[in-house]
């Protein structure tokens, strides 16, 4: 039987690891996900899991740290965002390329600068091409059930991949709603034990971790990490189905929302996934056809299934709450772009960046992109591909 | 979403409204339902202003923004009335609550003659009377409650006395004071 409960997405976060109880916590704490390590050390204190907790002294170590366990054959995790992140870069990369299945709770945060510490999604952008699976998630629900599949994902032999679960911060992080909890025994069931068939303090086969790779071999190696990413969507897909069997919760690689019968739709991800929903349904109250498709799994991207999902609408509108800076739109709007160009799906698209910093995205904001798309459906025109939604003007 | 309904609170840091709306979200997930609590952060000091927000309803709740039309607003402090527009998008058909001791006139002119209902309640006194300290937060609770009529009194009562039970755990000695703060207020809280 779930629990109805009522928490936070970091106690939501927190209260999955204490569910875990993984063998390694390291972390360092930064606004907003400080509450979980925070409640994780109170869990530590008290006996609830027996976890060794490292309190390192930066994100660096955290995550060094957690390479460390990993390797070594322990199970590890960590929480963290945005600068955070930033700090942990250099050892995130090799967390990936060591094929070291850690799993990390981000935050969604603004990166620095000038200093903000509310959402966006630009600590997420930054490693998206890091070669660690990442899983959004709209709610504190989600953040839960996400982190609870993480380790059979990441753990899975054909995988061998970190993952990192995203909400966002504040947002989610902060805000105290409802949840369904499942039960202490039925997670260590369903996540089960690690058994990492090569590990560092396996006497039996010595072995070197992170030794120099040069021409030879370092090709190879980056292949293997890609086609263990492709690998990761039916691992994805079939340890959400045995979720769902176990939970009833239905989980894909992103959620379609009055998507089927709709003439044009939305594509974000996160809590203002949730905004949408909300207009969708005002929306199809009055006959209008709008709807929703919500990515869960950013990496691996679901390329061939989002352009199969969208290849019948008028028009389509991708959010993203980070600002590649690049002059031509931001990341999520780039992988829908290239997964409907190289599946030959012809559909007008357009970009809004929006959210930035923590601005405010409201159900007027969201009402007004799918205003503009009704219009790109008659017209099937879109004269700027490139735009921002709750920018105020008079500033610029 | 028929019967949702959206709170605003207005407070200084250290006044407890944040803590109070995060009560309010307890209370009304008590009796069953949907609920959000959410503080607006900000420059997180003493005395600053700051803001919180409820949503409340029989459905799944999925907006998340912050709340331009709520149905009732709750004023922690009175000095705000004159640098925040504590009115602002507030629906005509739903109420403002105000811990003040301030006249009816001056209310109403610093509330740009809002045209809803303006509830008032001293919870100095209260907090004062019942604990011996000042903490707004509890009386206010207990006033948009009793305004609101999310739940019944009783309901609300016999909730928050099992809540302080288990918040005040080491200290048994504030629960009467807290309980009696909050009879005290769903009694005292009046229309203007």
């Amino acid at each position: 039987m779930s629990i109805r409960e009522r928490l936070s997405g970091n106690e939501a976060a927190a209260t999955a690891m204490k569910q875990i109880n993984p063998d390694v916590v390291a972390a360092f704490p930064i606004t907003p996900s400080t509450e979980i390590p925070q409640y994780f050390s109170t869990f530590v204190a008290n006996g609830n899991v027996d976890t060794e907790f490292v309190a390192v002294e930066s994100e660096h170590s955290a995550m060094s740290a957690c390479i460390g366990a990993e390797a070594a054959g322990a199970r590890a995790m960590t929480a963290t965002s945005a600068n955070g992140l930033s700090l942990m870069w250099e050892m995130i990369y090799i967390a990936s390329s060591l094929r070291l299945p850690i799993v990390l709770s981000l935050v969604n945060r603004a990166v620095s600068g000038p200093l903000n510490i509310h959402c966006d999604h630009s600590d997420a952008m930054g490693v998206r091409d890091s070669g660690w699976i990442m899983l959004f998630s709209e709610n504190n629900q989600e953040a839960y059930d996400n982190l609870l599949m993480a380790h059979r994902i990441a753990e899975n032999e054909n995988v061998l991949l970190p993952l990192m679960v995203c909400q966002d911060g504040f947002i989610t992080s902060h805000s105290i709603e409802n949840i369904e909890l499942e039960e202490d025994d039925k997670v260590k069931k369903f996540v089960g034990e690690y058994h990492p068939n090569h590990y560092l303090l396996n006497d039996k086969e010595p072995m070197a971790i992170g030794p120099l790779d040069l021409q030879a071999y370092l090709f190879e190696h980056k292949a293997q990490q890609a086609n263990a990413m492709k690998a990761a969507k039916d691992v994805i897909l079939q340890v959400s189905k045995d979720f769902e069997s176990w939970t009833g919760r239905h989980y894909g690689l992103f959620e379609e929302y009055m998507l089927d019968d709709c003439d044009f739709a939305i594509v974000c991800m996160n809590s203002t996934a949730g905004t949408a929903k909300a207009v969708v349904n005002d929306l199809r109250a009055k006959g209008i056809k709008a709807g929703l498709l919500k990515i869960r799994v950013y990496r691996p991207f679901p390329a061939e299934e989002v352009a199969e999902a969208l290849s019948n609408l008028k028009a389509v509108a991708v959010l993203d709450r980070a600002d590649s800076l690049n002059g031509m739109g931001g990341a999520l709007f780039e992988d829908v772009v290239s997964s409907m160009y190289v599946a030959g799906k012809q559909v007008p698209i357009v970009n809004y960046v929006y959210g930035i910093g923590g601005r405010d995205t409201t159900c007027n904001d969201i009402e007004s992109v799918y205003n503009d798309l009704s219009e790109i459906a008659q017209s099937g025109k879109v004269d700027n591909p490139y735009r921002y939604l709750g920018l105020r003007k008079g500033d610029m | 979403m028929s019967d949702l309904i959206e709170i605003r609170w207005h407070g200084r840091g250290g006044q407890g409204a944040k803590t109070a709306s995060l009560l309010l979200a307890d209370a009304a997930f008590n009796t069953g339902k949907y609920i959000q609590g959410f503080p607006e952060y900000g420059p997180e000091r003493m005395g600053a202003p700051i803001t919180a927000y409820n949503r409340i309803s029989s459905d799944p709740i999925t907006v998340h923004s912050n709340i331009y039309e709520p149905d009732y607003v709750v004023v922690v402090d009175d000095t705000l009335l004159e640098s925040v527009n504590v009115t602002s998008g507030l629906k005509p058909s739903g109420a403002i609550v105000i811990n003040t001791t301030k006249s009816a006139d001056y209310l109403k002119s610093v509330l740009n003659d809002y045209s809803g209902d303006i509830y008032t309640i001293d919870a100095r006194k209260i907090s004062m009377e019942a604990l011996g300290r000042y903490f707004p937060n509890t009386p206010m609770l207990a006033a948009i409650v009793k305004v609101s009529h999310i739940m019944s009194d009783e309901d609300f009562l016999n909730d928050m006395k099992d809540s302080f039970k288990h918040k005040f755990a080491k200290k048994p000695e504030v629960i009467d004071g807290n309980m009696k703060a909050i009879e005290m207020a769903l009694n005292e809280v009046k229309k203007i």
